[in-house]
């Protein structure tokens, strides 16, 4: 039984002068704990996707669930991270890794304790006191991930999570967020542009193809998950066979860095 | 790159380089209704005790009015601006009334409220209400969306998202208002004590332009200038204890 369910889901924005339809037939299962990635190229709506697996939007058509349940809004263990604005610059290191304890009703020092055990996991305990315009990029996007292990979040969705990072920080990050699912087996849905990563910390690695959006097709990836993946043959072998999906759908572009 | 003057060491010159350019000023005119600082500041010092009266209450006058103004105005302009359907109500409305000087209704308050307090708390809250309501109302506009939903998807009630975000984005913006402000309430204040009423520094510089003594006027218009000063750094102050996080960012 899967974990989260999307299926048969249509989306449509209602556009100023015209509707977009950004999602039609989608179907994916992932399992409960089970770490995915998903790739493709500029407006194919990856994003859309995990607004309607966060619960932030609700689809045009078919049913997206969660545990079982059909999905009427945020739930209290899903925890989304975007690639901007995902912390708030008036808040301290330790009050955003909070922010989601405090609004589900946590007292503060709770919080605050849980927040700073969090904070440890992602190595950043010692700037707890610091606001985000004091941190690089890099330390940020751990703060994004402390917020999510605070929640105890047994789905962890994200957009782009590493894509404003140069490549060295980047594989540190890749392998905190590798090391963090290890720890905790939370179910995954990592949205990115780069092959290595999807191949890295996919499981399954779902490729979408835009207008209207929708699953083209999808990579087995069973190896992924060791910390060692990125220097065995078979993740540059899974590498390869990505790229050639990708490149057949005039879709390659999309990891040069052209970000939405 | 110089170094920048410490505050202190700013206002010490900047108060130096006014005082030069009056007593030329005086000098130049020769007048009796301008004394010099020479004259002035005598006079100011022997009156620092009557003085203190009158700016305390003008000060209390002026800054009661603005808290008034400014917490019935920020949430309400919050809320304007976080609601497309609220702000299509308020706005045109917001805007017809905006440029209105509302000093105007003076004498009606007059009327309504009496020579007192009242009045003149109810004009300068007034002012200040809806020059911080189209404030924070254009600021709740421009908070961005991404950081709505990143705290939507944490489960935030819109009370959550007020407070954990519109409100702390917005309050730059409020504060820039606030000191904006100052100005112009002090100024009204100045009118109205001096129209009505039996004290405050409004009226007692207007007794002493009355009575012919110019250097107690000028006295008068010292504690008024101190007062602006005073009420423009603790909105300052209070800027600066509240919103730490801005001098962070890089
Ligand atoms: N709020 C919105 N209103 C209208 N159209 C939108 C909105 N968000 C996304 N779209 C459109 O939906 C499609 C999918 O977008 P998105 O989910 O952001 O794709 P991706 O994240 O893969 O780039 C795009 O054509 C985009 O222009
Ligand atoms: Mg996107």
């Amino acid at each position: 039984m899967s974990f989260l369910s999307l299926q048969d889901v249509s989306l449509c924005y209602e556009g100023q002068d015209r509707a977009v339809r950004a999602l039609e037939g989608l179907s994916l299962a992932v399992g409960r704990g089970e770490p995915i990635a998903v790739i493709g190229p500029s407006g194919c709506g990856k994003s859309s996707m995990l607004l309607l697996a966060a619960g932030l939007l609700a689809p045009t058509g078919g049913t997206v669930r969660v545990d079982d349940q059909p999905l009427a809004g945020p739930r209290r263990a899903t925890s989304l991270i975007l690639q901007e604005h995902g912390l708030l610059p008036w808040k301290t290191t330790e009050d955003n890794a909070a922010l989601g304890l405090r609004i589900r009703g946590a007292d503060r020092r709770e919080s605050r304790e849980r927040a700073r055990e969090a904070l440890d996991r992602v190595g950043l305990a010692e700037f707890a006191r610091a606001y985000p315009g004091e941190l690089s990029g890099g330390m940020r996007q751990r703060v994004g991930l402390a917020r999510a292990v605070a929640l105890d979040a047994d789905l962890l969705l994200m957009d782009e999570p590493l894509s404003a990072l140069d490549a060295l920080r980047r594989e540190d990050l890749q392998d905190v967020l590798l090391d963090l699912w290890r720890r905790r087996g939370h179910a995954q849905v990592l949205v990115t542009h780069s092959i290595e990563e999807a191949v890295f910390l996919g499981r399954r690695v779902v490729v979408m193809t835009p207008s209207p959006g929708a699953v083209r097709s999808i990579v087995e990836n069973p190896d992924a998950g060791e910390p060692g993946y990125r220097l065995d043959p078979v993740f540059h072998e899974r590498c390869a066979e990505l790229r050639e999906i990708l490149a057949s759908e005039g879709a390659l572009h999309a990891e040069e860095g052209v970000r939405t | 790159m110089k170094t920048p003057l410490s505050r202190p060491a700013g206002y010490l010159i900047a108060v130096l380089a006014l005082l030069l350019g009056w007593e030329l000023l005086a000098l130049a005119l020769g007048s009796p209704a301008l004394p010099g600082p020479l004259e002035a500041l005598p006079a100011f010092v022997a009156l620092v005790p009557e003085l203190t009266v009158h700016a305390l209450l003008s000060l209390w006058r002026v800054s009661i009015s603005m808290v008034i103004g400014a917490v019935l105005a920020v949430p309400l302009g919050l809320a304007i601006g976080r609601s497309p359907r609220a702000d299509s109500i308020f706005a045109p409305l917001m805007f017809l009334t905006y440029p209105v000087p509302k000093v105007v209704f003076l004498p009606v308050l007059l009327v309504l409220f009496g020579l007192g307090d009242v009045s003149k708390i109810v004009l300068i809250a007034t002012i200040v209400f809806f020059q911080i309501l189209l404030t924070a109302r254009d600021a709740a506009r421009a908070v961005p969306e991404g950081a709505v939903l990143s705290v939507r998807s944490l489960g935030a009630s819109r009370l959550d998202i007020a407070r954990h975000v519109v409100f702390p984005a917005a309050l730059p913006d409020i504060f820039t208002a606030l000191r904006i402000s100052t100005g112009t309430a002090v100024a009204v204040l100045f009118l109205a004590e001096s129209i009505a009423g039996t004290d405050g520094l409004g009226w007692f510089i207007m007794d002493a332009w009355g009575r012919i003594g110019y250097p107690r006027m000028f006295a008068g218009i010292l504690a008024m200038a101190i007062s602006g000063v005073v009420l423009y750094e603790a909105i300052e102050l209070a800027e600066r204890l509240t919103t730490r996080w801005r001098r962070t960012a890089h």
